[in-house]
């Protein structure tokens, strides 16, 4: 194999783990948040403005964590800097 | 945007010498003069009777959910300080991600140039209300407590939480993007629609997200008098979620 099919193999591989690994691992933080969330809301729906508004924002700083993986594998397979070495 | 493009700034519309007008720039000023023309068509006969005009109506209630919201994060706090700012940027956000519906329009906010410019305006924001409302001081000591140990680790965190809400807002609406020119390639049927429709409800929580973290930052810059005041109105977002988490694994 010439070392451009190398790089690009590993790419691929690696872009598709991150976004698996990251992706799954995000949905579990989100969904734990969420359970919690919903749970809250069913004790006091007097206070869900409040509840959501925390919620919303703290699934948004979860959610980075999956966004970053998938901005990365984005790069490694459509802005790869590697593969020019090789061209 | 084809496959191949990450972003609307590869998108060049128009080049001469170095002087090169890619997709982000253009649609930031088609954004603007929209944004800027309803402003003008709806405030150019403004009325306070009972039989106000539809254009009015609606912005009145954009403005009173922002003045809401504001008031709500920075506990009833004179949110008419803050609006100008953060009332731009969700509505800058939200109108730029709506407009996708339109066919050929890509949303300057999957430009990382765009979202990074919106964040670095939040984090001048952060010092420049502290500064004008408690004085050099009083900001300049948050870094400094509960001890001078804490300081490179509460500056990083400030360029962090920056870094972060450019790149949480570029990622989720090139995502978006992205996605439905990938599956035009695959499957260029029906499809494509149902994933741009979700991507305009994403749109619009990015929007809210970003005004709502803009706002928790700038009354976090403000917490250290506010403190028995305000109470757990300063807590940070961070420290939200720690508890949450915690709560979780004491059962």
């Amino acid at each position: 194999m010439d070392p451009l099919a190398i790089v690009a193999l590993g790419s691929v591989i690696t872009a598709g783990l991150t976004v698996a690994i990251g992706a799954s691992a995000a949905a579990i933080g989100e969904a734990r948040a969420l359970d919690r969330g919903l749970a809250s809301l069913a004790q006091q729906p007097d206070e869900s403005a409040g509840i959501t508004r925390t919620l919303f924002v703290g699934l948004a700083f979860i959610e980075s964590s999956g966004i970053y993986c998938f901005v990365v594998s984005l790069i490694l397979i459509f802005a790869n800097p590697f593969l020019d070495l090789f061209r | 945007m084809d496959m191949t493009q990450l972003s609307p700034d590869e998108v060049i519309l128009w080049q001469r010498g170095f002087v090169t007008i890619n997709a982000t720039i253009a649609f930031t000023w088609v954004l603007m003069a929209v944004l800027i023309v309803a402003s003008w068509l709806v405030t150019r006969r403004l009325t306070s009777s009972t039989d106000i005009p539809k254009g009015q109506n609606a912005l009145e209630a954009v403005v009173e959910f922002l003045r809401d919201e504001i008031s709500e994060v920075t506990g009833g706090d004179r949110p008419t300080a803050y609006l100008p700012f953060v009332g731009t940027l969700f509505l800058f956000i939200a109108v730029a991600n709506l407009l996708a519906i339109i066919p050929g329009y890509l949303p300057p906010t999957a430009s990382l140039s765009t979202t990074a410019a919106l964040a670095l305006a939040v984090f001048l924001a952060v010092p420049g209300y502290a500064v004008a409302r408690q004085g050099p001081r009083a900001f300049l000591r948050r870094y400094v407590e509960p001890s001078p140990i804490m300081l490179p680790f509460t500056v990083l965190g400030d360029i962090t939480r920056s870094l972060a809400l450019a790149v949480r807002l570029f990622g989720n609406m090139m995502s978006s993007a992205k996605i439905v020119a990938i599956l035009l390639v695959v499957v260029p049927f029906i499809f494509p629609v149902l994933f741009q429709a979700l991507g305009l409800v994403f749109g619009m929580i990015q929007a809210y997200i970003f005004a709502v973290l803009a706002i928790v930052y700038i009354a976090s810059g403000m917490t250290v008098t506010q403190k028995s005041a305000s109470g757990a109105e300063g807590r940070t977002p961070e420290a939200a979620t720690d508890t949450t988490e915690s709560s979780g694994k004491e059962q």
